[in-house]
């Protein structure tokens, strides 16, 4: 007879999956959150600070005005029969709604679309992303999904047969890729960022990782590299993609390329390539490498998040694969149109000449500062710190600083049960409100400990949350002094 | 040893054999490439439109949106609006309002932010009061997780209840394909319960016992049972007793009761009324703690028909704090639903009411999408049941018809023979003389050695004689050419 559901008789793989960034330092923040609503003044402090999450709009940052302007005209088309709307939106808003509205059949925007997304929507970002990188890219190649991590969950579920089947994974890396590798049951093969040279990856090791794994049976499928990296923020050499692209040529594993930060970069002695550019220009075509690039509109200027928007472009997968992935893609239909939407105005954005233009790039160029702005103090200041040291930040939207953890402090996290950097992580919110994530939800060579935060609190109250970290982490480190 | 590169022989195999959507499988495909040639080659095919009577989407076949739930919509995506004067000529006073008491709810007023993976708080209390207003009894926020459709609650379930391929999912035949390809998606064992044809797709708990009974012979332990109330494909509502037996049941045998309630707002009959099943549960004295039931709700079908929104939630009712807290992890780990799916879910619960300066025109556009569905339900009905070879059960709620068509021997042949189900032999030559896109019923599962199609109710009315009569023109020629 079946008994009762309970944690005993779910599914194991749901148990062992993890997702740190929204995980037990962020359930408690959230719950001293409402204590501070119902209690006022029972805390050292009067404001949580979520530096825990790449969530730019929740810390006060604007969406791009062009971007709404014509989600409100596609959202609410019979606007665009009044006269009235002149006053209230850009003309080039206007016509880029007209424009995407003759693109869906019927000018439904509540219906479902192609299961791909939109196909006049993919057509545009095909045109983006060749504008981008000066090689052709195919509408169909393109499936428009609700942000990238669907993409990610599909190429897992696709590639995953059993715990034999191996993905190759950046330590430390964003725990989307770990969480779903373990809710498809398969093996994360890691390959260690070095920290002492920026988080550099070297090939060679690269290769040892993969024997090492094919030695005790691991089918390693594909490799994920995530540029500009999360956590890390380095942006990669041209020199280290190739090495990367020939690699998994080599190898024949699947690149699985994130590229979701690729509009975040804080450095000029650095530039941004898709790999598709990079294995492209190597020689590479359509059917000498399985390529998956994922995008979002989640980061870079835009920040759009809760609108669930991105997609993946698949190249190099015969035919017969690709009517797989099509058929996962249509259980759940589609994605949502306004992500579809969103996702195509980010790689097509307003042109100079174009009505909205100044103030589009006015936007885009004082959120980019900003950021690096934002980037570079919180950098200084982690550094500044004894018992911190912290690698640039080059692109993406965080810090990754190294926490030198005194003896003492690691043997009172194990006492209470705690990963150290957990247990510094919820002292340092109970301390002062500033919510982190701890590096073992990203992982890291063990033995060292990390915090992720982000680069994201408005800047003006950047000074008070250093000052706040500082006399923490002093507090903190002369009470566990060895 | 390098890995083999990516070919369908080394992809997971749940994937490749198992999981099937024939929503959007091979007929529908091929009507796409159809729809491309009568671009290309205008006059080339016997007909000069396809008409996509596949898939419950009623926005793509002319249905129009609800105006209150776009005005509010267009006001959250740019909230820059509400502080223009020129907004209150184009936006009811009403929308502006919900819209700023929208707004209100979101820390930061921040529609673009990723929201609390559950969904923001202040729209899931409008939808827990929403449904203590239907049923009338209680309903909590925190049971509630807004979904980018009800699609990915149902895989949420299935993750979590499948832990092998001995773990079973009690399914009606037939079904709304998404259960078959979730379960295969994650390994499981789809258990089959058969509703009834003849007593207008009714269910017999008897049936369900005896499944339930053959699957443990076979060492399967079968962990919920799916009702789809009303039913997809079949239409029927089912009857309140009907509903108090299949809780009790549920509660017997220990079964997870996993209640897709997603067309709950279309019926099209007066004798029936739609019950949720937490609202059955609760009136038969079972409380919280006594019955593990999620209920799934979605904006894409009602008179709202926003499927391209993707929004839908599940009510989560009778799991232990440590099983919601697994639910919450998987839900973290995409972070939110949609924004806007999760607006239009809160507006769907809790629409204009007698008062509202949006009212009279919100309340003429839901009754006139809802009589006119169950206008074309009954013609649509009444023309399959007149055509020699086809029996139809009446459409009671949905958006669907099932008809039965009784297919001669020689058809069956020459199914076969093409290498196809015999009804999607039938649906392919549907398509090929008409335009008129189904779905074969193989996609749903039935009785074996029955065959049926699935046809929405959704084309536009004026269209409706045209497409009866084409089709009967089609069924007869058909019949014609396979009579035994």
């Amino acid at each position: 007879m079946a008994t009762g559901v309970s944690v005993e008789n779910i599914n194991p793989k749901v148990l062992r999956c993890e997702y740190a960034v929204r995980g037990e330092v962020a359930i408690h923040a959230q719950h001293l959150q409402q204590q501070l609503q119902t209690q006022p003044g029972s805390l050292p402090f009067d404001e949580i600070v979520y530096c825990n999450i790449g969530n730019p709009q929740s810390l006060g940052q604007k969406p791009i005005t062009f971007f709404r302007e014509v989600l409100a005209l596609c959202n609410h088309p019979n606007l665009l029969e009044r006269e009235e709307i002149k006053s209230l939106f850009s003309t080039d808003a206007i016509a880029r709604a007209k424009k995407i509205l003759s693109m869906i059949p019927g000018r439904a925007t509540g219906a479902y679309s192609h299961s791909q997304g939109i196909k006049g929507l993919r057509d545009e970002i095909a045109a983006g992303i060749a504008s981008r990188d000066g090689f052709p890219a195919n509408a169909d190649d393109i499936f428009l999904t609700n942000g990238a991590s669907p993409g990610v969950h599909m190429m897992m579920q696709l590639l995953i047969r059993n715990n034999r089947d191996g993905i190759m994974c950046p330590i430390p890396q964003y725990s989307l890729y770990s969480a779903s590798l373990a809710l498809h049951g398969g093996a994360l093969v890691p390959y260690y960022l070095d920290e002492s040279s920026g988080w550099g990856l070297e090939v060679s090791k690269l290769k040892n990782q993969l024997e090492d794994a094919r030695s005790k049976g691991i089918t390693v499928r594909a490799l994920v590299v995530i540029n500009p990296g999360n956590p890390t923020g380095q942006i990669l050499d041209e020199q280290q993609q190739y090495e990367l692209v020939k690699f998994c040529k080599d190898e024949e594993l699947v690149l699985l390329a994130d590229e979701v930060y690729q509009e975040n970069i804080y450095v000029t002695n650095k530039k941004i390539n898709s790999f598709k550019k990079i294995a492209r220009s190597m020689g590479y075509n359509g059917d000498d490498l399985q390529l998956v690039s994922l995008h979002s509109v989640s980061k870079g200027y835009y920040g759009e998040c809760g609108k669930r928007g991105g997609y993946m472009e698949v190249t190099g997968f015969s035919t017969p694969v690709r009517e797989q992935l099509y058929k996962i893609a249509s259980v759940n239909l589609c994605s949502n149109i306004t992500g579809q939407i969103l996702a195509s105005l980010i790689m097509d954005p307003p042109k100079a000449g174009d009505a909205s233009y100044d103030l589009y790039e006015e936007e885009r160029d004082n959120i980019l500062k900003s950021l690096s702005r934002r980037a570079k103090a919180m950098e200084s200041a982690f550094n500044s710190i004894d018992g911190i040291t912290c690698n640039k930040t080059e692109g993406a939207m965080y810090l990754f600083p190294r926490i030198y953890l005194p003896q003492k402090a690691i043997e009172a996290a194990r006492a209470v049960n705690k990963a150290p950097d957990v247990f510094y992580a919820l002292r340092l919110l109970d301390t002062t409100g500033i919510v982190v994530t701890p590096g073992s939800g990203f992982g890291q060579v063990a033995g060292t400990w990390h915090v992720r935060c982000t680069i994201l609190p408005q800047e003006e109250k950047i000074p008070s949350m250093i000052s706040r970290f500082r006399e923490f982490h002093e507090e903190f480190m002369s009470q566990y002094r060895d | 040893m390098a890995a083999p590169s990516v070919a369908v022989d080394n992809l997971n195999p749940k994937v490749v054999l198992n999981c099937e959507y024939a929503v959007r499988g091979e007929i529908v495909i091929h009507a796409q490439r159809l729809q491309q040639q009568l671009q290309t080659q205008p006059g080339s095919l016997p007909f000069d439109e396809i008409l996509y009577c596949n898939i419950g989407n009623p926005q793509s076949l002319g249905q129009k949106p609800v105006t209150f739930f776009r005005e509010v919509i267009a006001l959250c995506d740019h909230p820059c609006l509400l502080e223009k004067e020129e907004t209150k000529s184009l936006f009811s006073a009403d929308a502006i309002s919900r819209a700023t008491t929208i707004l209100a709810s979101i820390p930061g007023r921040a529609t673009g932010a990723y929201s609390h993976s559950q969904g923001i708080k202040g729209l899931r209390d409008a939808i827990a009061a929403g449904i203590a207003s239907r049923d009338g009894y209680p309903a909590n926020a925190d049971d509630i997780f807004l979904t980018d459709g009800a699609s990915p609650g149902v895989h949420m379930m299935m993750q979590l209840l499948i832990r092998n391929e001995k773990d079973g999912i009690l399914c009606p035949i037939p079904q709304y394909p998404l259960y078959s390809a979730s379960i295969a998606l994650h390994g499981g064992a789809l258990v089959p319960y058969y509703l009834n044809e003849s007593t207008g797709w009714g269910l017999e708990i008897s049936d369900l016992k005896k499944q339930l009974e053959d699957s443990r012979l076979k060492g399967i332990d079968v962990r919920a049972l799916v009702v789809i109330n009303p039913g997809n494909p079949t239409g029927q509502v089912l009857a309140e007793e009907n509903q108090r037996d299949i809780v009790k049941f549920c509660k017997n045998e220990g079964l997870v009761l996993l209640a897709d309630e997603v067309y709950q707002e279309n019926i099209y009959v007066d004798n029936k009324k739609f019950n949720s099943f937490k609202k059955i549960a609760r009136s038969m004295g079972y409380n919280e703690d006594d019955l593990p039931l999620v209920s799934f709700q979605s904006v894409s079908k009602g008179y709202y028909g926003e499927c391209g929104k993707r929004g839908g939630y599940m009510e989560i009712t009778g799991f232990s704090a440590p099983v919601r807290e697994q639910i919450y992890k998987v839900a973290s780990v995409n972070l939110c639903s949609n924004i806007t799916g999760q607006i239009l879910a809160s507006l769907v619960m809790n629409p204009p009411k007698a008062g509202d300066a949006s009212y009279a025109s919100y309340k003429a556009e839901k009754d006139g999408i809802l009589q006119s569905l169950a206008r074309r339900a009954k013609a649509l009905e009444n023309a399959f049941n007149s055509l020699e070879g086809i029996t139809c059960n009446k459409t009671e709620g949905a958006m669907y018809l099932f008809p039965q068509l009784s297919l001669p021997q020689k058809a069956i042949d020459a199914a076969k023979a093409a290498n196809k189900a015999p009804d999607a032999f039938y649906a392919l030559r549907l398509l090929e003389a008409t335009g008129i896109v189904v779905v074969p019923g193989s996609g749903f599962g039935q009785v074996p050695g029955t065959w049926h199609i699935r046809c929405t109710i959704l084309p536009q009315e004026e269209k409706i004689p045209a497409i009866i009569s084409r089709f009967k023109a089609f069924h007869e020629g058909f019949m014609a050419a396979y009579r035994d």
